[in-house]
């Protein structure tokens, strides 16, 4: 309620779900595609099956902690510290989907569909529904992370099989651009997306502070990044209000 | 146990791992008011991570990446923030452009 403006909404909840589904068929659903092929293909050359390719990507759903897994399994750690080491590489999760969910509130939504919601957002979904979701309804914002989400989840599947499957016929020079889209895809909406003091500051701070602090720290250095990072970012950001600027 | 089973095993226990992040950024969020300054800190914290993990990424890659040289993958990521700004934010273009320059660079330095 009162909110001044409402651009950009679609018809209804149902048509913001299919909106959603459409915007990821589009870069998001090629380079996570891509690097799903790339997963598929690390499992099959762990020695797992393309069961656990499948099961790993349907229930984790967080790409750097599945490629952990795979990697210190591959090695033969033990039980409890694949478990340690999943754990830190996923912990980014909460503040994520903890900056999110305020945000897909609307009158009447049980509780369970945040709980739902959440399974399909990782870092291109958050990235893609932090962006979006302000410019709509509330009605409308769950549904179409929703959409968004679910159908980039499906898609990794499909990407998964088909890396598995493909593992030994991709060519060397053609598997590492596949695996760089990532990273450049991130930075671009990143750095495309900085909309005040604060965030780009975060984001400073966090791209200075986080190789540094991995080469103290590879299990807590992504952490400490975030809290100092951010913490950082925050009290600076404050201290100059109004200086956002659009864009 | 047979070796698929713990393999499957493994797998579950890391998606209690992940999902269990996933859960309590829903139960916090639960506690929060949609205006609480908390919020503010929280949304710095996620993108200061995900800065930190992408310059991870690119100066201190895993995998295939480990093998690349850091001036390609440096050329790579400069030519697609060029071309996603030059071409009005296409962000296809920006990272087609930027694996491209990476493959390229990679496969000049081997041959010479």
């Amino acid at each position: 309620m009162g909110s001044a403006k409402k651009p950009d909404g679609f018809r209804s909840p149902r048509r913001a779900a299919i909106g959603g589904a459409r915007e990821s068929l589009g870069t998001p659903a090629l380079v996570l595609s891509a690097s799903f092929v790339g997963f598929g293909s690390l499992v099959r050359g762990s020695g797992l099956d393309v069961g656990h390719a499948l099961f790993s990507t349907a229930t984790a759903w967080a790409l750097p902690g599945q490629i952990a897994t795979i990697e210190l399994a591959t090695a033969g750690a033990t039980l409890l510290a694949i478990s340690v080491a999943t754990a830190l590489s996923n912990a980014r999760l909460t503040p994520m989907i903890l900056a999110l969910i305020p945000q897909l509130r609307s009158p009447g939504r049980g509780r369970w569909q945040f709980y739902l919601v959440a399974h399909v957002v990782a870092i291109t979904s958050w990235l893609h529904a932090t962006r979006r979701v302000p410019d709509l309804p509330v009605d409308q914002r769950l549904p179409f992370v929703a959409g968004f989400g679910t159908t980039l989840w499906l898609l990794t599947l499909v990407a998964t099989a088909v890396g598995y499957v493909s593992a030994a016929q991709v060519p060397g020079w053609l598997s590492l651009g596949l695996v760089f889209l990532t990273p450049v895809y991130f930075t671009l909406v990143l750095i495309g997306d900085v909309k005040d003091r604060a965030r780009a500051l975060s984001l400073l701070f966090g791209a200075c502070l986080g190789p540094l602090f991995h080469l103290v720290s590879t299990e807590w250095g992504l952490l400490l990044t975030g809290l100092v990072g951010g913490t950082a970012a925050y009290a600076l950001g404050r201290s100059k209000p109004g200086t956002s600027s659009h864009g | 146990m047979g070796d698929a089973a713990y393999g499957y095993l493994i797998l579950a226990i890391a998606a209690i791992c992940t999902y269990g992040w996933r859960a309590l950024g829903v139960a916090l969020a639960g506690r929060i008011g949609p205006n609480s300054p908390w919020l503010d800190w929280v949304g710095c914290v996620a993108y200061a991570l995900l800065a930190g993990l992408i310059a991870r990424m690119l100066l201190l890659p895993a995998g295939p990446l480990m093998e690349t040289a850091t001036v390609s993958r440096a050329v790579g990521i400069g030519l697609a923030v060029a071309v996603y700004f030059g071409l009005r934010r296409n962000i296809l273009a920006g990272v087609l452009t930027g694996a491209g320059a990476l493959t390229l660079a990679e496969s000049l330095s081997l041959s010479s």
